[in-house]
């Protein structure tokens, strides 16, 4: 197999790589919708990074598996299909385990199944390398995504309704609109700005 | 059964009723038609004297003014059914989808395919109305195997599963159709009709349609509304981000952070249509 022959990158490289120099909200502007949707709070975006977290590794899994019995022509449905099928399960299991929250995310977790990010993890990494190193790329991956979710929610949480994890932290809310709708694009684009500014620093 | 029943408010009913005298709220059955087990408590009935027969119900709870409603009289066993005319409801659905509810912007829906497709006025127009079109077909056909095989066979936890195979196969059938009976058009919009499968809204409207058991006017008023919502936004999008190409933008805001601010911006704007009662 000349797939083998590639030398997959070294765990703390995955993990670099998702956290920051490939971050799928801030970096890649994958899967935006969730991360402006369901980051008002500390507990929704855990929740929603979890789910994600645990789709992208469970996928990345079942890819590296089976990646040389998949034809090369068919291999986008079938990446599909399996994400389908693993989104189908954790919305079983939100369902069941945490109904409250799931009656604010549902339509998300749901939706996790169009997400770019975990179909393009598998095309450029699970389908290539093997069963290791998909699954630390997946975590790794998942993780940096988990890190976008709880870091913008913390931060709407804290700015615009003065608690953290419905624990009130500060009486007052310094920047109420944070928590409506629109305070999400707002929050991401001013972190991504940062993002920008904080890597501009390091290179000069 | 006669249509003499109305809704006036979410506690009050006027109806007009053939038999004399003043019946106790007890004699009235009121049903919602979602929850046909469930009765609805009538708190009082009052005489409207204007009107020969016209009596006032008073409901203990508060009704849906949008919904729909039966009342009997037990009395002499007449039947009035309470809805909203058909117009009326598509017209509601489709402009929620639209303004009201817009799928990019207060739903936060198809945000890949936002920013990545509004860089020019161009191609958010072609991505617009392939995605109207293409999201109507899916939501109908969505709606057809929803209704027709997923629903009777109690097949709900399949829906998932179903509904991106049935976009990712209208995907297919619409770029093939379309390369072989119109080829300048293909060569137009047929890379938009193959990044609709990366947008989350084609797969929301069915979700939503099966969630809220719409039927088929609904569904297609669903359908057509985040079509336009999408189109609308993206349209909206690309004249602003046309502009700030040309600005004097600060560098670590160029590129996607000024984008987001600038949807933040439009996502606040739109938060004034949700005064707007429909």
């Amino acid at each position: 197999m000349s797939f083998d022959k590639l030398q997959a990158p070294p765990f703390r490289e995955l993990l670099w790589r998702g956290f920051f120099s490939e971050n799928p909200v801030f970096r890649l502007a994958l899967s935006l919708c969730p991360a402006v949707a369901v980051t008002n709070s500390v507990k929704n975006g855990l929740m929603m990074g979890l789910a994600v977290w645990a789709v992208q590794v469970l996928s990345s899994l079942t890819i590296a598996i089976f990646r040389n019995f998949i034809h090369d022509k068919v291999r986008i449905p079938i990446y599909t299909i399996v994400i389908a099928v693993w989104v189908t399960a954790m919305d079983m299991t939100l369902a069941a385990l945490a109904p409250k929250i799931y009656s604010e995310i549902g339509l998300y977790i749901k939706l996790i199944v169009a997400f770019a990010i975990i179909i393009s993890r598998l095309e450029l990494f699970a389908s290539k390398f093997p069963l290791i190193p998909s699954v630390l790329d997946g975590f790794s991956m998942g993780l940096g995504f988990l890190f976008a979710m709880v870091l913008i929610g913390a931060i709407r949480e804290v700015l615009g309704n003065g608690t953290i994890w419905g624990v009130t932290l500060i009486e007052v809310r310094p920047i109420l609109f944070l928590v409506l709708p629109a305070g999400g694009f707002f929050t991401i684009g001013l972190l991504m700005a940062a993002l920008n500014w904080v890597e501009k620093g390091r290179h000069v | 059964m006669s249509k003499q029943a109305t809704l006036l408010n979410d506690h009050q009913i006027e109806v007009v009723v053939t038999k004399p005298g003043v019946p106790s709220p007890s004699e009235f059955r009121l049903t919602s038609k979602k929850d046909p087990d469930i009765l609805i408590p009538i708190q009082e009935v009052n005489v409207i004297p204007a009107k020969e027969g016209g009596l006032l119900l008073t409901t203990g709870v508060k009704v849906d003014p949008k919904g729909s409603y039966q009342l009997i009289d037990t009395r002499t066993g007449a039947e009035w059914l309470m809805a909203p005319s058909l117009f009326g409801v598509v017209i509601t659905v489709l402009l929620t989808a639209a303004l009201v509810q817009n799928f990019v912007f207060t739903r936060y829906l198809g945000l890949c395919v936002f920013f990545g497709v509004s860089r020019k006025r161009e191609t958010a127009i072609g991505m617009g109305v392939t995605f109207t079109v293409v999201g109507t077909l899916s939501g109908l056909l969505a709606w057809t195997i929803d209704r027709f095989v997923l629903h009777p066979f109690r097949l709900h936890f399949l829906q998932i599963i179903v509904f991106i195979g049935i976009v990712a196969f209208l995907v297919q059938m619409t770029d093939t159709i379309l390369k072989k009976i119109n080829r300048p058009l293909h060569r137009k919009f047929g890379i938009y009709v193959v990044l609709i499968t990366t947008n989350c809204i084609i797969l929301a409207v069915p979700l939503l349609n099966a969630l809220n058991e719409n039927g088929f006017w609904e569904s297609l008023a669903l359908a057509v509304g985040s079509g336009i919502g999408f189109a609308l936004a993206l349209f909206l999008m690309s004249c602003a981000r046309e502009r700030t190409d040309l600005a004097p933008v600060p560098s670590v805001f160029q590129g996607l952070p000024i984008a987001f601010i600038l949807a933040g911006l439009f996502a606040l704007a739109f938060l004034g249509f949700s005064g707007l009662k429909i």
